[in-house]
């Protein structure tokens, strides 16, 4: 067991620079849930992100509200690499419930902060150990009694701060943004910082080997989390009307809904909102509802995760049949129902696609990043409004509840589309129409919303058999010739989706395919495979259908990795269905346990494959 | 020869139209099925009362009594949805657009069993609407299995004899908050006109429970539910006569014989007593007179339960807009650049 003995009023030893690792290292903070760590988390990754350090913070939290442990990783990369990493070297041990397995998760030369009076063994010697009085720190700030335990939290802030060389100035700025000015509080955690920053310089003697330095890499950038980040876009698509259910990890999406709105949609006139929020009794009426809402004419929207996308299968049916718009994201996680609820995973690619009965298939948007969170936040609407379908929008726990740095997001580049809707001025231009009639050739119909003043506008919308008059039918010619228009129209959906984007192409010998999350991961991983001279195209999917660049990519390549985070290979196994002739070349690289896939995992799956 | 009837000059309503242009498609239903009656008594009323054809959204779930939207009121919308669930897409819809005008069709299957939640919601969250329970107490469209509503001891060719207690919608509807609850019979046409007069003039959500025999699985002799039961055992609470805001009132009644409601949009019901003593704005005496009923086997029909002060449908709860969703523009839908800087402004 090592023994620590600190002596005060001493100078820490120095350890020369180049042995000291600036801004390229993992902070892991392990606490027990419901302990309020998420604020002094918070404040770490801001402070560094105002430092100009590329940042990255992760929550892995358990489906408890008190007790279980919970861990939260901040990445700095020097490099702006986003992803997980899958090393640890700076632990922040709060949780004496899982300090033996974060202690043993520490790489070799990792540094070890934990609460002095608990009393654990420091069974590594290749760790560098600091103890923090935080009990007497906390009762010596003063603090209400019943704050304690929060703001014991702040100790470790002020420990790292000085170890670490986080400028203090800097947390007070992130405390300033997260307690949105509130003085008061404000003051009553930086007091506990400032506390904690003094005893470290007055106590602790050993240099960190680990070490912040200001950089001027996130100028101009913004740090948010992709949920809030789709809400923005929906609200910024005109989103007129929201149902949902809560369940995690949408929640926050509808929760940053409920932020934004009242901010930015509220009729100056009559101080009166022009959107409508509604909690529904579950998910069959979440979907139920936007299903309403989009035939009478709203931009809809619902937000939810597997086991609310698998209640929603029937109403996505009727959606796709009787051609109603409206957006349902799914911030994707473990399965099954309640699941791994709180851990990540692109676990309804399929299902999402294929959701309902009866030869169903939709538009899925994959946004990878914050920033086309935002971007397909509006644009799904437009795709659901010119399509007359529902579209879904696939992010998950790692996008959706994490916090990204990002470019600022742009404005939507192109004005609203509202698809093809009569009026009565159109109707009496038109004279004759039929709501399932395809006058344009591309497989989208017309259609008219109720209360449209006019003789000719009402249609029957059934999910039953109908023409292309919306007349009930049971003729096998009338509804072969309803699926074929409908075929039509997703031809016509995979000509408008958001084309994938595909990089590193020159003297490539190797393909590899991914969406959604995993972009960063296989960013950093198209670097190491450089390193070891392998060089891979990357194509990243950026809706299903697949447009016509995914078919070239993969005809272009003899070997395509396909990368995944679930666990059967979901991309994989459709791009084996919609290119059979190809099949042979699509290699599987999927993982499914939790967690956000790292570099490494992406680069050794590959390595192996080429070896 | 060819001989030239006088085809007497078609009456036209308040609002110009024929009480031909309030029609549907033709029924599919079987000949005498109670829901064609009901669909009758919709288009007559609406003609009547000239209500909007362009104003007015149909929904309904799914079941014979489903399909009949597609049978009265050609010129309005109309969304036939999924089994059970029609409430929520109901709700989606008057939410956005609340001009218009909700007529709901819904079975005793639709509503009381796979629909229970969606109903009980629909009614917490009072949806401006008629809701109309086409009630026959047996699976129509899946041929002749019990629905929730059929009584003890009731037999069934396809599913034998119903141990089952029954559930009683309009008690749901009371206990869930409703404001206009009402029961009526598919053969008392005079009363189910009264009656939705009276639920379009009303401010929320509006229930009526009709028994509506189905000819074909569930009118035998010992039906609770059949033709011949009705008219032999149906109990009036009271005469209905329902007077439009702008009529005068002709109706001759004498002091304490009859309750005239006044509705939210200024017309009147006068409720001629016959039964003593029963108050339809009294919450607590509704429920007890429906328990009582179950109790004792009574069909009792008329206006059960109605209440107009004070209620709040789901446009008052949300504090929404008088302009209806549906109708914004693209500016007032997306927010402008600068509010996007400033949002983003937060988080540099
Ligand atoms: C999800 C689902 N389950 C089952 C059915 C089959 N189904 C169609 S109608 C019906 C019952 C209808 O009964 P009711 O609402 O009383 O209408 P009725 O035909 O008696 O008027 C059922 C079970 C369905 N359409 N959808
Ligand atoms: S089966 Fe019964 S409910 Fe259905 S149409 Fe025939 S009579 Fe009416
Ligand atoms: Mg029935």
């Amino acid at each position: 067991m090592a023994v620590v003995d600190y002596q005060t009023e001493q100078q820490p030893a120095e350890i020369a620079r180049e042995d000291v690792n600036i801004n390229d290292f993992a902070i892991i903070v392990a606490t027990p849930n419901g302990s309020g760590s998420q604020t002094a988390n918070n404040t770490i990754l801001r402070a560094c992100f105002n430092m100009g350090i590329p940042v990255t913070g992760k929550n892995l939290f358990p489906s408890n509200i008190k007790g279980l442990p919970t861990w939260y990783s901040i990445r700095l990369s020097k490099d702006g690499y986003q992803a997980r990493r899958h090393k640890r070297d700076v632990l922040v041990a709060m949780n004496p419930a899982s300090f033996g397995d974060d202690l043993q998760s520490l790489e070799p030369g990792g540094i070890c902060l934990y609460p002095d009076d608990s009393r654990q063994e420091l069974s590594r010697s290749d760790v560098t150990y600091f103890p923090m009085p935080v009990k007497e720190l906390v009762k010596n700030s003063g603090v209400d009694a019943s704050l304690r335990d929060y703001i014991a939290n702040m100790v470790y802030v002020g420990v790292l701060a000085h170890l670490l060389g986080i400028e203090v100035a800097e947390i007070e700025s992130a405390l300033n943004k997260h307690f949105k000015g509130k003085q008061k509080a404000i003051a009553s955690n930086m007091n506990v910082v400032n506390a904690a920053v003094a005893w470290a310089a007055a106590n602790i003697t050993t240099q960190s080997p680990f070490r912040v330095e200001r950089m001027d890499k996130t100028k101009g950038m913004i740090m948010l989390d992709g949920n809030a980040a789709g809400a923005l876009g929906s609200v910024f698509g005109g989103v007129s009307f929201v149902a949902w259910y809560p369940i995690t990890p949408s929640t926050s999406l509808v929760d940053a809904l409920n932020d934004y709105l009242p901010e930015l949609r509220i009729n100056k006139e009559t101080n009166k909102p022009t959107y409508a929020v509604v909690q529904a009794e579950d998910e069959l009426a979440a979907i139920g509802m936007i299903i309403g809402a989009g035939w009478a004419g709203a931009r809809s929207m619902t937000a939810t995760s597997g086991p609310g996308l698998s209640l929603m299968a029937e109403f996505t049916g009727l959606a796709y049949f009787t051609e109603v718009p409206c957006v349902v994201w799914d911030v994707m996680r473990m399965g099954p129902s309640t699941g791994m609820p709180t851990r990540t995973g692109q676990t309804d690619l399929i299902s999402a696609y294929f959701l309902s009965h009866g030869d169903t298939q939709h538009v899925c948007l994959l946004p990878s990043s914050i920033k086309e969170c935002f971007e397909f936040g509006w644009r799904s609407f437009d795709l659901a409004e010119r399509l007359q379908t529902i579209v879904f929008v696939l992010s998950d726990l790692d996008l959706g509840m994490n916090q990204w740095i990002s470019e600022p997001f742009e404005y939507p580049t192109e004005p609203m589309d509202r698809g093809k809707v009569l009026d009565a001025d159109a109707l009496t231009a038109v004279g004759d129409w039929g709501r399932y009639r395809d006058v344009d050739g591309d497989g989208i119909p017309y259609r008219t919303l109720p209360g449209t003043n006019h003789p000719k506008a009402a249609y029957f919308t059934r999910g039953s058999g109908h023409n292309q008059d919306a007349k009930y039918t049971e003729r096998s010619d009338e509804w072969v010739a309803n699926l074929d228009r409908l075929a039509r129209k997703f031809e016509t959906a995979r000509t408008i989706v958001p084309t994938p984007i595909t990089v590193n192409e020159e003297n490539a010998t190797i393909g590899i395919l991914s969406y959604g999350s995993n972009d960063p991961a296989i960013i950093e991983a198209l670097d190491r495979l450089r390193e070891a001279n392998i060089n891979a195209a990357y194509q990243r999917v950026r809706a299903l259908p697949f447009t016509k660049e995914v078919g070239e990519f993969v005809a272009k390549y003899e070997r395509i990795y396909v990368v995944d985070n679930n666990y059967n290979g979901q991309m994989a196994q459709l791009l084996r269905m919609e290119y059979p002739e190809l099949a042979g070349r699509i290699i599987a690289v999927a993982s499914c346990d939790g967690l956000p896939l790292t570099a490494r995992w992406v680069t050794e799956s590959v390595q192996k494959g080429e070896a | 020869m060819a001989t030239t009837k006088a085809t007497p000059k078609p009456k036209i309503n308040l609002l110009g139209f024929e009480q031909g242009e309030y029609k549907g498609a033709p029924s599919t239903l079987c000949p005498g099925c109670g829901h064609d009656s009901i669909s009758s008594r919709i288009v007559s009323v609406c003609f009547e009362l000239g209500v909007q054809p362009y104003q007015v959204a149909k929904f309904s779930g799914i079941g014979c009594s489903s399909k009949t939207p597609a049978y009265f009121l050609g010129r309005s919308h109309g969304f036939n949805s999924v089994h059970g669930r029609m409430p929520s897409v109901a709700t989606g819809a008057i939410v956005t657009n609340r001009n218009l005008v909700g007529l709901a069709v819904s079975g005793d299957g639709d509503t009381g069993s796979i629909g229970m939640g969606q109903f009980k919601h629909l009614v917490r969250r009072n949806v401006p609407m008629v809701y109309i329970v086409e009630n026959n107490g047996v699976y129509g469209l899946t041929k002749g299995q019990f629905s929730a509503t059929a009584d003890i001891g009731q037999k069934l060719k396809y599913a034998g004899l119903n141990e089952l207690p029954p559930i009683d919608l309009c008690a749901e509807a009371i206990i869930g908050g409703a404001t206009f609850v009402a029961r009526s019979f598919a053969g008392d046409p005079r009363q189910v006109e009264a009656l939705l007069k009276a639920a379009l003039s009303h401010r929320g959500l509006a229930i009526l429970d009709i028994i509506s025999p189905c000819v074909t699985f569930n009118n035998h002799e010992d039906s609770t539910k059949s033709y011949a039961y009705g008219k032999e055992h149906e109990e009036r609470l009271h005469d209905m006569t329902f007077i439009r805001a702008q009529e005068e009132i002709t109706v001759d009644y004498e002091e304490g014989e009859a309750i005239p409601v006044k509705m939210h949009d200024g017309s009147t019901i006068v409720l001629k007593k016959l039964e003593t003593d029963y108050d339809p704005t009294n919450r607590v005496a509704a429920l007890s007179r429906l328990d009582a009923a179950r109790e004792n086997q009574e069909f009792i029909t008329g206006l059960i339960y109605v209440k107009q002060d004070n209620n709040r449908t789901i446009h008052d709860l949300l504090h929404m807009d008088e302009q209806p969703l549906s109708h914004l523009s693209a500016e007032q839908l997306r927010p402008t650049k600068e509010a996007l800087d400033s949002v983003l402004a937060d988080l540099y």
